[in-house]
């Protein structure tokens, strides 16, 4: 298969030539080897066009070799597992990878929509702002959805992603981001110093630069080096090294995201393995090794696909064995864009010229140049000729004026290098300019963070390995740890002379953002219309906003912005840095909570026996409670619910309460406490006694309700509703700790502990005797309404039993050590069986608290005063409670508030629904005249009619006033009467009796 | 962000509920409407070092009162907040 | 120079060397009718409506750093009149008929984007409270539909309807709200004003309040020199409470930092703006194709612009939950804004009780939608010096009175709204 690949190099690289690879882009079928990427292995088969820039629709080859890439996107696998916009500068060959290009149509050589370049001239930065807005319903129709069609890259699956992701946290002394030079010896230094160290590099492989760069370390070549030093790590258990994960954002506190791409180079993640995993790491010390990125210089025809960085070229040469090109020509204002040449004339590959901008070269190049037998020409690439196809011919501009022309079919590029000064300014810190690299470097990085080697700005490969190698040194140490490091390895530095060059001006397309396809001129225009401030220009103009995150361009366009503005580049500044560093697959943030799994769930006591019931559940916060119980033969929801009401009303039931929340409120100040906290009086409740209780937020408004009974002189038990359960827990340890530390009172949560079930009906005494130890007085006297107490079950089961009714029936909620839940399910129905005993769900508790008039949920709305609520004799005014104050504002005691009243329809066979706004009889619907809504329906079997709440203005003084619902939404609109919200046994006698 | 726990150490903003300024204090019984007024609903909301009130709640549920800066996040000290939201004891 | 075709074609033939400024680079005059502190959205927009409703030219705009820098440059973009609350309701639908003729008075293309916004319901709960919204809507005269399963299903396909924990039962859907272009609106609003002669005057902090005998604010002091003012209002939300102090004020307000995110750009995946109901999660889809999303604020107090990791991944999770279709779809860059959290979740505008000082503030994480809206009633409350009808409830002592406006129910904890 090697013969296909036409430019795959006949020896080297750290490819592994025994493990072929077969992969499809864009239906062609090719061929690899083990260790390339994607872009590897095109360029080994010649493959130059791999996509279509986003504006334009431009032909774009491969630009660099890494993460920053801006050009060579690829939607890479397909189906569910299609993945827009990967770079095919990171993607890992794999057997059967298939790649299609993006962003074209119908191919990528004939995209119609290059057709683009024609109205490039009107196509400016920004020119759509400036029209789209005649005739104005024309955007939504015409417009909009043309430029989103033509916008946009490549295609999400647009179904499930079928994988999995992982979430985990590590911790450590010591993080390094990268394992170049100065990550190894950072991670050398600080291991053996005794520090705990996690290295992250993004690669699949080790090394960075020394990959593909070589050289001379300790007097031994780079490739044996750093053999030698990946065994020493290995060997030290406290130096975590990960490799395929990119450290993207550091958060507060030493907080760092890492995504770490577990299975990526695989078709797929083998069974019951994870694609990728998000890692928060926790360290003390960050060392950013992350190294430089090679930047571009604008000029004419700069993004023709055969233009290439110039480190990217050496790359694929030395690393991958893949010649981008056979005949090469470089375009260089540095020296050390000359070492390109060196890897290009060492892989035996034709050197056309070089084109260096500076007025002088150095004496080892001009040698070079010689013995290579090709020209230097002190200039600027002012052209390209070429296309699709790639590069052909290059016009450059002699220093003098003069003008030549380059035969080569690849361009190497350098404008120098650009520090990855991402991580070090997420925390809004803002890199420095340094002119002797003309370029930006870190300061003002998070707490605890430094930057070494050339993500510092010191590309030498010495300056690396001593600033690496200190780093990790003061790093273990400020995390407390200063064993023997030993010293730092040797290298010369390489020379890194500089000119900089930005922009060639001249004639055609010179671009700066290359996926966006912003333009030279673009940057130009936007300065002319205002848009100074680089954030502007970025807004403007798009530039740096791309999936690259401007790293081949931003520099580049401030540069030039600074140009035409008359200011220096410091002066112009940067735009702020922001994660993540590479762009991370939304499904690792969100790890395994999706599908079923998106919450926890969290289940009743007697949830298992439910199920066995057939009951339908709903979703109550994280609970599933059952919601009803259907029973065969019955034709709806409806009918089910009505037989759970009348059963209860006419004998017995019993519902699972145990969602409710449960506080135990202990010690001498317990009542005094509860005085505070609840705008009734708690402190007067007899032991053995239950009361209903209003607590209010601090603002005056209802927060939430519950009984409280009284078990002991310095003991009462707090019930909570269920949606309030936590944060009413953690309002008391408010109130407790942090208001009123004086008083010696102590909280227990025992919302999970006990096991609650309300049992209603006119024979709950006949059922609860057959549980209850016989000793214990049920009756009335023994046992009245609101009584509370520890009574022993049959079988000497200590029970909480309260007299309590929400239902409106004589009833009792008996609470029972929650591990017998279960068994207490049971024991009612096996009991109750005489006795028709029937399980009632949510639906039927809600009726029946309509029936009753009993405040909930939808009352509770977090606007409602305890007047609203018709429970405003509660508030006591003999004490200071919380919300007390501000309850009587003077908006909140008007007259004409919205309260609580009874709604039922003047047609009984109407339905009720809640939403429906209320309105007077005989006005037209207006703001005006919008008096209050529905809140809460059901159909009451009591009744034999759709009975609802309803929050109206002024309601209680209207009892008996026929007014309008209307409720537009669902088309309806009927009179309703307004009435007494106590629909059943408003006395109350049968909660008594 | 990580707050160290008096109780519990070092641990992360997860397990954390924020409630806001612990600089106003709960006025005395017998308060004006204008002071409890303030109390609850004006702030100083200062952009720089402050202190607050957070609620262990995924621990050992103590108020903590917490000296952070609302620029930079960072923590500079942590102590519970027992009695820091009380002007006298409430009679 | 009028933005059309013609003008863009004719610029083009002289390679658009002759395009002007967008906004005139104004140097601080001595004195104006009214200076504006804040060059967002809110700020220009009533610059604008001064100049063009009230026939008040006299005006600066200042601006700390570049125009739009605050939350205006820094939100999802999302517009929407679907509020249920008296105060409210009206004065958000006022905002979107401002919205719908944006672009021909301003002569700027804002892209605004009718594509509907729906709010995802999971319970019958919700539904209710979504009924009730609706229908406030529709008394008002705005439009609104309450969507049933199918209906959602017909117009979003793609969500998870087979195996959510908490699955989707419906939603309640504005048609009229969308999207809109959140820097073109700062600039149309520069562009426009600026034409009508409004200053408009960048790195110009303000450092000081001028104030005379009486109290009486009549100038700023800025990092530019003394401005004289006849009115001085603000429209820094984010930073309202440290400008109001400079004026020794207190407000109902607490800063707290929301994190957005945008994706890599993909071809088009969503067709309108939605909100998950059982999480914290929100999207849309921008014209140049990344996924624009949010979730709930951080929960603290913050003047940083950025937020942490538990927030990242709970808005992921609500997104993965509601439509596992993004789970490869990549997250490419989360930012933050400092948002004005009022004490009820609802806006102040009103005069201060400072005299001369006027108050455009707490919008939490509202305030776009609200742009031209505030505008129109902020110019109506500098120039008519009483408020507009759609904002006589945005009073300051409205939390004083006890008539809060508070959609959530949530109370005086700005975190919480």
């Amino acid at each position: 298969m090697t013969s296909s690949q036409s430019h795959r190099l006949a020896s080297g690289g750290l490819i592994d030539r025994s493990a072929s690879l077969n992969f499809r882009f864009d239906g062609r079928t090719f061929s690899g080897f083990q260790g390339d990427t994607l872009a590897s292995a095109l360029i080994a088969n010649g493959v130059k066009l791999v996509g279509r820039s986003f504006k334009y629709h431009r032909p774009r080859g491969i630009l660099t070799a890494g993460s920053e890439e801006p050009n060579a996107l690829v939607e890479l696998r397909t189906g569910a597992r299609r993945e827009p916009n990967t770079k095919a500068t990171t993607a890992e060959l794999y057997e059967g990878l298939e790649a299609a290009s993006q962003n074209r149509w119908p191919s990528l050589r004939h995209d119609v929509m290059s057709v683009n370049q024609l109205f490039a001239p009107i196509f400016v930065a920004g020119f759509y702002y400036k029209t789209f807005m005649w005739p104005a319903k024309f955007w939504e129709a015409i417009y909009e959805p043309a430029i989103r069609r033509a916008a946009g890259l490549g295609r999400a699956a647009g179904v499930a992603d079928p994988d999995h992701y992982d979430k985990a946290w590590a911790h450590c002394d010591v993080l390094i981001a990268g394992s170049g030079p100065a990550g190894l010896v950072a991670a050398l230094a600080a291991g053996r110093s005794g520090a705990r160290v996690i290295l992250c590099e993004e690669d699949f492989a080790l090394g960075g630069r020394l990959l593909s760069d070589g050289g001379t370390i300790d007097g031994v070549p780079a490739a044996e080096w750093l053999s030698r030093t990946l065994t020493e790590l290995a060997a030290m258990p406290d130096v975590r090294i990960m490799t395929r994960t990119t450290l993207f954002g550091v958060y507060d506190g030493g907080t760092y995201g890492a995504i770490e791409r577990v299975n990526d180079h695989l078709p797929s993640p083998p069974e019951h393995q994870v694609r990728q995993r998000l890692w928060r790491i926790v360290a003390k010390r960050c060392v950013v090794a992350a190294g430089a990125l090679e930047r571009p210089i604008v000029f004419a025809g700069n993004d023709t696909p055969g233009v290439m960085m110039a480190s990217a070229m050496r790359t694929y040469v030395a690393r991958y064995a893949a010649a981008p090109a056979k005949r090469i020509a470089l375009f260089t204002n540095n020296e050390d864009g000359w070492r390109t040449v060196e890897t290009a004339l060492g892989a035996g590959l034709q050197i056309a010229a070089v084109i260096d901008a500076r007025p002088d070269v150095s004496a080892a190049y001009r040698s070079l140049a010689s013995k290579g037998g090709f020209p230097v020409l002190h200039g600027s690439v002012s052209g390209v000729d070429g296309g699709k196809d790639g590069v052909r011919k290059i016009a450059v501009s002699l220093a003098g004026g003069a003008r030549a022309e380059v035969e080569a079919d690849g361009l190497a590029v350098s404008g120098g290098w650009n520090p990855a000064v991402g991580l070090t300014s997420y925390h809004r810190g803002r890199p420095k300019w340094r002119d002797d690299i003309a370029a930006f470097v870190p300061d003002g990085a998070p707490p605890g963070m430094v930057a070494a080697g050339a993500a510092n700005g010191d590309f030498g490969l010495g300056a690396c390995l001593s600033q690496g190698f200190a780093a990790g040194v003061a790093a273990a140490r400020d995390a407390g740890h200063s064993g023997k490091a030993g010293t730092a390895p040797v290298a010369d530095d390489e020379a890194f002379s500089l000119t900089p060059l930005w922009h060639v001006t001249g004639k055609g397309k010179a671009f700066v953002d290359y996926q966006h396809d912003v333009t030279a001129s673009d940057i130009e225009l936007a300065q002319r219309e205002g848009f100074e401030s680089v954030e502007h220009l970025k807004r403007y103009t798009t530039l740096g906003m791309a999936t690259d995150q401007g790293k081949t361009s931003n520099v580049a366009g401030l540069a030039i912005m600074a140009a035409v503005s008359g200011r220096s580049i410091p002066e112009t500044g940067t735009t702020i840095y922001r994660p993540p560093y590479v762009p991370v697959a939304i499904g690792a943030f969100a790890g395994h909570h999706r599908d079923e799994t998106f919450h926890a769930t969290r289940l009743t006591p007697s949830h298992h026996w439910a199920m066995e019931q057939g009951a339908v559940f709903v979703d109550t916060g994280l609970w599933k409670r059952a919601q009803w119980y259907p029973r065969a033969g019955e034709k709806d929801w409806l009918e089910s619910v009505t037989r759970e009401v009348k059963a209860v009303r006419g004998g017995v039931g019993f519902c699972d309460v145990s969602t409710l929340g449960k506080i135990d409120v202990h010690g001498p100040d317990a009542g005094a406490f509860l005085d505070r906290v609840y705008i009734n009086t708690f402190s007067n409740l007899a032991v053995g006694k239950a009361r209903y209780g209003l607590m209010l937020r601090e603002d005056g408004i209802v927060y939430d309700d519950g009984t409280t009974s009284r078990l002991a002189e310095d003991h009462y038990f707090l019930t909570t509703t269920t949606a309030k359960a936590g944060l009413v827990m953690q309002h008391l340890e408010f109130c407790r700790q942090v208001l009123f530390p004086e008083l010696d009172v102590q909280l227990t949560s025992v919302s999970d502990q006990w096991a609650q079930f309300s049992i209603a009906g006119p024979k709950t005494r006949e059922l609860l005797k057959e549980i209850v130890d016989p000793a214990e007085d049920l009756s009335n006297e023994g046992f009245p309404f609101m009584g509370a107490r520890e009574v022993a079950l049959r079988g000497g089961i200590k029970a909480r039993l309260f007299r309590i009714s929400f239902s409106g029936e004589m009833a009792f909620e008996i609470s029972v050590p929650a591990r017998l839940g279960d068994a207490m399910a049971r024991n009612l129905m096996l009991a109750g069986a005489p006795f028709g005993v029937t399980p009632y769900g949510t639906e039927a508790l809600g009726v029946m608290r309509v029936e009753k008039g009993h405040v909930a949920g939808p009352e509770l709305s977090g606007t409602t005063t305890a007047a609203d609520l018709g429970l405003g004799k509660m508030m006591s005014a003999k004490k200071d409670y919380i919300g007390r104050v501000m309850a009587g504002r003077e908006a909140l005691v008007a007259p004409d508030r919205q309260v609580v009243v009874g709604i039922k329809p003047t047609d009984k066979a109407r339905r009720l629904r809640s939403g429906a706004h209320i309105i007077p009889k005989g006005q037209t619907p207006g703001p005006g005249n919008d008096q209050g809504y529905v809140t809460s329906v059901c159909f009451s079997p009591t009744s034999d009619q759709w009975i609802g709440l309803g929050l109206v203005e002024r309601g209680r003084e209207r009892i008996g006033e026929i007014v309008h619902a209307h409720d537009p939404l669902r088309g309806e609109d009927y009179d309703v009467e307004l009435c007494n919200p106590v629909f059943y046994d408003p006395d109350g006698g049968r909660q008594r009796g | 962000m990580r707050i160290v726990c008096p109780f519990c150490g070092e641990r992360e903003l997860g397990e954390f509920t924020y409630l806001g300024d612990a600089k106003p204090v709960r006025p005395v019984a017998g308060a004006s409407e204008d002071e409890v007024f303030d109390y609850v609903y004006l702030r100083d909301n200062v952009a720089g070092e402050t202190s607050e009130h957070w609620y262990h709640g995924g621990g050992c549920r103590a108020w903590l009162k917490v000296a952070r800066n609302t620029l930079t996040h960072e923590i500079s000290a942590v102590e519970p907040a027992a009695g820091a939201g009380a002007r006298q004891a409430v009679k | 120079m009028k933005y059309s075709i013609f003008s863009l074609a004719r610029a083009a033939l002289s390679g658009h060397k002759n395009w002007q400024r967008t906004w005139r680079d104004a140097t601080p005059k001595d004195r104006y009718d009214v200076v504006i502190i804040g060059g967002g959205g809110h700020g220009l927009a009533t610059a604008w409506f001064l100049a063009s409703e009230y026939g008040i030219r006299n005006v600066a705009v200042l601006e700390k750093g570049w125009i739009g820098s605050g939350n205006a440059g820094r939100n999802t973009t999302i517009i929407r009149s679907n509020y249920g609350l008296p105060g409210n309701t009206g004065f958000y639908e006022l905002s979107m008929k401002l919205w719908e003729r944006m672009e021909q008075d301003l002569n700027y293309n804002a892209m605004v984007s009718q594509r509907g916004v729906v709010n995802l319901y999971h319970s019958d709960a919700q539904r209710d409270a979504y009924a009730r919204r609706g229908n406030t809507m529709r008394i008002n005269g705005i439009d609104a539909e309450l969507l049933d399963l199918a209906a959602v299903k017909k117009m979003m396909p793609f969500l998870n309807f087979d195996n959510a924990r908490f699955p989707v039962q419906g939603g309640l859907l504005q048609r009229r709200g969308g999207t809109a272009r959140h820097d073109a609106v700062v600039w149309g609003y520069a562009h426009a004003a600026s034409t009508l002669g409004v200053d408009i005057i960048q790195n110009c902090e303000v450092t000081g309040f001028v104030r005379d005998a009486n109290g009486k604010v009549t100038g700023v002091e800025t990092s530019r020199g003394k401005i004289g003012a006849g009115k001085v209002g603000m429209a820094v939300a984010g930073s309202s409470s440290r400008v109001a102090a400079m004026a020794g004020l207190r407000l109902p307000i607490e800063s707290h930092v929301l994190q957005a995110f945008v994706s890599e750009a993909i071809k088009p995946l969503l067709p309108n703006v939605m909100t998950f109901g059982a999480g914290h999660f929100y999207v849309s889809q921008s014209d140049k194709g990344g996924l624009v999303f949010g979730g709930d604020i951080d929960g603290y107090n913050s003047y940083a612009q950025r937020g942490n990791m538990p927030v990242m991944e709970d808005v992921c999770e609500g997104g993965m939950a509601l439509m596992p279709m993004i789970g490869r779809v990549r997250l490419l860059r989360q930012w933050g804004g400092i948002m004005d959290m009022s004490m009820d979740g609802s806006p102040i505008i009103d005069k201060s009780p400072v005299d001369g000082l006027y108050l455009n503030a707490g919008w939490c994480y509202g305030g776009f939608k609200a742009t031209p809206g505030s505008g129109f009633v902020f110019a109506h409350l500098l120039a008519r010096d009483t408020p507009h009808e759609e904002a006589a409830r945005f009073r300051l002592d409205r939390f004083r009175r006890g008539a809060m406006i508070d959609e959530k129910g949530q109370g005086a904890q700005p975190n919480l709204h």
